[in-house]
């Protein structure tokens, strides 16, 4: 068992003194967070799943009715959602590749000694501790066509970012890649400083350029870490809702989850948005897992 | 194949001066180990002539060619680090490679001379195996194969053997000399174990704190050691040491060790040569090495009793600690020849073997009787 491996608890401890034991203390630690993920984790996954096979709407008292793969079969047929999925791709494709090279290309540069490096580096991060409304807000605000700092700098006169049905989406995706590149940087500076040192040296003796050495002996070697970002990044953009949301009215910017939070809660249409999340959650768990068969072969070697 | 001197080298890291004024010129061909304790400056000097370390002051010539300011790259040396150094995420045979690849060579060439060298340091069988499916002595195998298959100008090796369990060590040992023999590639050599030092240099260059204290062949620094410090660094168990003074009465010269703690008897032109050596009568160190004190179990002329007080049967011979006053005195001895410890036995002291040395400075005073 596991309380096999567990310290024996300290005799001149206070809960010692109070007559708790090993597995007691086990248990106030554990069994709140079983309790909070089974009621609002596990419990709506299953309980959604039975509904997604209904025509339950959650603001009407009309009997539910037991509808089999109606939803899905819907669903899978429908364009729109269609298009839906094919504005999450493109969102997905071009946020996730910004950040992961905005971030590794900053992680290299900040993989040396200077000065303040380390006030630097927490200066980067900021973004990612911000609230996603907060940096939705404003970004409108930089992007806005009358007085934006990002048209008056790039001098760009008066174009709508975000108005703009063929730009929208990218603007958002802009600042997502804001947001989050510092948490590429930061997994792929674990990974750089984790490359030992006699490797380059090693290299450096071997008459390698700096290109053979950074293809040959860094890339690879950061390629799990590099890995395990892009699948928290890819799953993460996959479920975009908030910046996206806040920024732009857009059809062009409509993100699946989007379409999901309309169909939920402004169609109430809840057994069909069920029968969508699910399709999303597949969705997601297919990439996740081809990635994760990827990050396993990377860490073989 | 090249020659390598350095000139006036110094190296500082920060305030620590770590290399001072280091002369040393490696001949071509040349098998040289750079030996010393730890934090002695060694290491830096290699890494200094591979390109890994810049020196603050001083040449470094490769061929001729001062190369202190070239890359490591540039330099055409190989270098064998102590913990290997091989690329985790490839294979052997591309660890091997990776030098001839970096370079851009053709693959039919690169595969040639992969193969050539797995087969000289015998490990034809591993080349498809990663770093982590390696025992210690192939991963160094294959990081000296990394190291041959450039045929560089040069070899350095920091430590190789460092990391690999004794008897290993030992054999690696033979497999180093065999392969050095091969390929007569000049190679200057990284040790703090004075063993393996003499058992691979053709000259040893002894360092301590940044100094080079003496250059010589194994059996040069053996015999003549410059300085104690050398005395005392080679040669294991270690070199008896401790104060001394001549007394002479008559034409018997003798040396009192310690403060009046026994005196042994010695030839009788000895003060004239302490004095050749303009040393007069003071004090000196007397240094000699444990098989220079002869061990009787009678009393023989010229020996004097002393009392055995430890004894290390160490298989082939035993060590045996003698008692002389307050001073002890290492003996090597036939295994089993004294019988047990707190014995009286009988000692003297082979003039052919002592070492005489400055009792400030530890510099040798060359003073020395005939044999060696």
């Amino acid at each position: 068992m596991a309380t096999a491996v567990m310290n024996r608890l300290d005799p001149r401890s206070r809960a010692a003194a109070r007559g708790w034991s090993d597995l007691t203390i086990r248990n106030v630690f554990i069994i709140p967070t079983i309790v909070f993920l089974i009621v609002f984790n596990i419990f709506p996954l299953i309980y959604s799943l039975g509904y997604s096979f209904t025509d339950f709407s959650a603001a009407s008292n009309e009997p539910v009715q037991f509808v089999g793969l109606q939803n899905y079969r819907d669903l899978l047929t429908d364009e729109n959602i269609w298009s839906n999925f094919v504005i999450t791709a493109k969102y997905v494709i071009v946020s996730v590749a910004g950040q992961m090279l905005v971030g590794f290309g900053l992680a290299l540069l900040l993989n040396r000694s200077f000065a303040f490096k380390g006030l630097v580096t927490t200066l980067l991060l900021l973004p990612m501790m911000m609230s996603a409304a907060v940096v939705g807000l404003f970004w409108r605000l930089l992007y806005s066509p009358s007085w934006g700092p990002i048209n008056y700098i790039f001098g760009l006169g008066d174009f709508a970012w975000l108005s703009d049905p063929d730009t929208a989406l990218y603007a958002v995706a802009i600042t997502d890649i804001w947001m989050w590149a510092p948490f590429v940087m930061l997994l792929s500076l674990a990974g750089l400083s984790a490359v030992p040192k006699h490797l380059y040296e090693a290299a450096a003796i071997d008459r390698a350029g700096s290109w053979y050495t950074f293809t040959r002996i860094t890339l690879p070697l950061v390629s799990p870490l590099l890995m395990i970002a892009l699948i928290f990044r890819t799953m993460e953009a996959f479920k975009t809702f908030d910046i996206a949301y806040i920024m732009s009215t857009q059809p062009t910017t409509e993100l699946i989850s989007i379409r999901l939070y309309k169909q939920a809660f402004q169609q109430w249409d809840t057994g069909k948005s069920c029968a969508l999340a699910y399709i999303v959650l597949i969705m997601v768990l297919a990439i996740t897992n081809m990635y994760v068969k990827y990050l396993n072969r990377a860490k073989e070697r | 194949m090249a020659e390598i001197v350095l000139r006036d080298v110094e190296k500082f890291f920060g305030e620590n001066y770590v290399i001072r004024k280091l002369n040393l010129t490696i001949q071509n061909k040349e098998f040289v180990v750079l030996l010393g304790p730890s934090g002695c400056g060694k290491t830096t000097t290699l890494r200094a002539i591979a390109g890994l370390e810049e020196i603050d002051r001083g040449d470094i010539l490769i061929d001729g060619k001062a190369v202190q300011n070239l890359p490591a790259g540039d330099r055409d040396i190989a270098f064998v680090f102590q913990l290997f150094a091989l690329y985790p995420h490839l294979t052997a045979y591309e660890n091997i490679a990776f030098p001839l690849r970096a370079t851009g060579e053709s693959r039919s060439q690169i595969d040639g001379q992969v193969r050539a060298v797995a087969k000289a340091i015998q490990i034809e069988h591993l080349l498809s195996r990663r770093p982590s499916q390696l025992s210690g002595g192939d991963m160094q195998r294959i990081a000296i194969g990394r190291a041959l298959v450039r045929r560089p100008k040069a070899m350095l090796m920091d430590e190789p053997i460092g990391a690999l369990d004794a008897k290993l060590r030992e054999e690696m040992r033979t497999e180093l000399k065999r392969l050095h023999l091969e390929n007569d590639s000049t190679t200057v050599y990284v040790t703090h174990d004075q063993v393996e030092a003499m058992s691979l240099a053709d000259r040893i260059a002894i360092m301590n704190e940044g100094v080079l204290q003496q250059v010589g062949s194994p059996t040069e620094v053996y015999r003549h050691p410059a300085n104690l410090f050398v005395a005392q660094f080679i040669g294991s168990p270690v070199m008896n040491v401790t104060k001394a003074s001549v007394q002479t009465s008559g034409a018997v010269a003798s040396v009192v060790v310690g403060e009046g703690d026994g005196s042994f008897g010695f030839p009788s032109e000895l003060p004239q040569k302490m004095a050749a050596a303009s040393h007069g009568q003071g004090d000196f160190m007397l240094g000699i090495r444990p098989e220079g004190v002869l061990v009787s179990r009678q009393q023989a002329p010229g020996y004097v009793p002393v009392e055995a007080h430890i004894i290390e049967p160490l298989g082939a011979y035993d060590i045996v600690d003698l008692k002389v006053g307050r001073q002890f005195i290492r003996a090597r001895t036939a295994s089993g020849y004294v019988g047990k410890p707190g014995e009286t036995v009988y000692a003297r002291l082979d003039e052919s073997q002592t070492h005489f040395f400055h009792p400030a400075t530890g510099e040798s005073l060359n003073i020395s009787f005939g044999g060696a």
